[in-house]
């Protein structure tokens, strides 16, 4: 009785989380796992135009199915990654791309966080470095019996205040 | 002052603001968000439409190409029976040519048969229809949805794309303009 429940439940179970599964599935053939991963690879770097947070690897948008269908073709005429991704920012231009292609437009884009990281590096030293300098010196010349006094009366005088 | 670099961390977020909020209250950027956000600007303009060669739909046995739509400035508009936001501007473009503006069709992923049933119902607004049933065409255009509108030149040289229904507020900003400009350079 137990065990038939339990069979339902789950039975209900899988079926609540069936749809989760039915993302983009198409049937491609490959002659090498090489164009298989490749072809992983480079739906999965363009962008869908339609759904535009999505890459056309993820998507069910027809669009989507149509570049992917598109990608597969150029895979099999033996086109390399880059005349695949081409192909399409010559139709779709540079939106489809989620890696950016390195131009003077994006330079900011893709060595800004590098640089900003890098600067406050350097910052952070030379402030570091300053203070030890400062301690050093300050090491090095001990304060003299008069200034001793001076900085005594103006640590007094700021307390009476 | 020795420490006076520490506001320039201050400088650049106050610098930052300024140029988004000076973008963000930019005329062009508020009307193009005002058509559509998501619609992207064509990679095909001031190409030449690509090269196809399809059969006309009122005509199968007819091939179309791209030398077909040349000698005026015209519309291409992507449609299919398919899409509803088609069948809303459908009467617009039957009204646009009756102001004699030349429009050719794509048909869009579509079936042959249902294509031609509306046209029979709707009226045909196009001189020219090709079928584009795998939507490679479609591809080569960089389209991604229907309807999409585009202007061609008189030598099929592609000025302007447009993403969504055609009707009287986009074709007197957004189209209307454009071809009159157009219509205006050949006649010189």
């Amino acid at each position: 009785m137990t065990t038939a429940l339990m069979r339902r439940g789950w039975l209900l179970l899988m079926l609540l989380l069936a749809p989760v599964a039915l993302a983009a599935i198409d049937t491609y053939e490959f002659e090498t796992e090489e164009q298989r991963q490749r072809f992983y690879q480079v739906s999965g770097e363009l962008r869908c135009p339609k759904c535009q947070n999505q890459n056309i690897a993820d998507s069910d948008a027809p669009i989507a199915t149509d570049l992917r269908r598109e990608v597969h073709r150029m895979l099999m005429e033996g086109k390399d990654n880059r005349e695949i991704i081409d192909f399409m920012v010559e139709r779709y231009g540079d939106f489809v791309r989620y890696k950016p292609a390195l131009s003077p437009a994006t330079v900011v884009l893709w060595f800004g966080p590098a640089a900003m990281l890098l600067g406050g590096f350097i910052i952070l030293i030379v402030m570091l470095r300053r203070r030890q300098r400062a301690l050093r010196e300050a090491a090095a010349h001990p304060l003299s019996k008069d200034e001793q006094q001076r900085l005594q009366s103006l640590l007094e005088r700021e307390e009476d205040s | 002052m020795r420490r006076s670099w520490v506001i320039i961390p201050l400088l650049l977020f106050l610098g930052l603001t300024a140029l988004f909020l000076k973008t963000l209250s930019d005329k062009k950027t508020q009307q193009d968000l005002a058509v559509d956000p998501s619609a992207l600007p064509s990679a095909l303009i001031g190409k030449p439409v690509p090269f196809f060669e399809l059969p006309s739909l009122d005509d199968p046995e007819q091939l179309i190409s791209p030398d077909d739509l040349k000698g005026e400035v015209a519309l291409i508009n992507v449609w299919a029976t398919w899409c509803p936001t088609c069948r809303a501007e459908h009467a617009y473009f039957n009204k646009l040519v009756e102001r004699g503006v030349t429009i050719y069709g794509v048909n869009y992923k579509d079936e042959s048969e249902a294509a031609r049933r509306w046209l029979a119902e709707l009226g045909n607004p196009y001189r020219l229809n090709i079928e584009d049933p795998q939507g490679s065409l479609g591809i080569n255009l960089g389209v991604y949805g229907a309807p999409e509108t585009f202007l061609i030149d008189a030598e099929g040289v592609i000025h302007y794309k447009y993403i969504g229904a055609v009707d009287d507020r986009v074709w007197n900003n957004e189209l209307g303009p454009r071809y009159q400009a157009l219509i205006d350079q050949e006649a010189q």
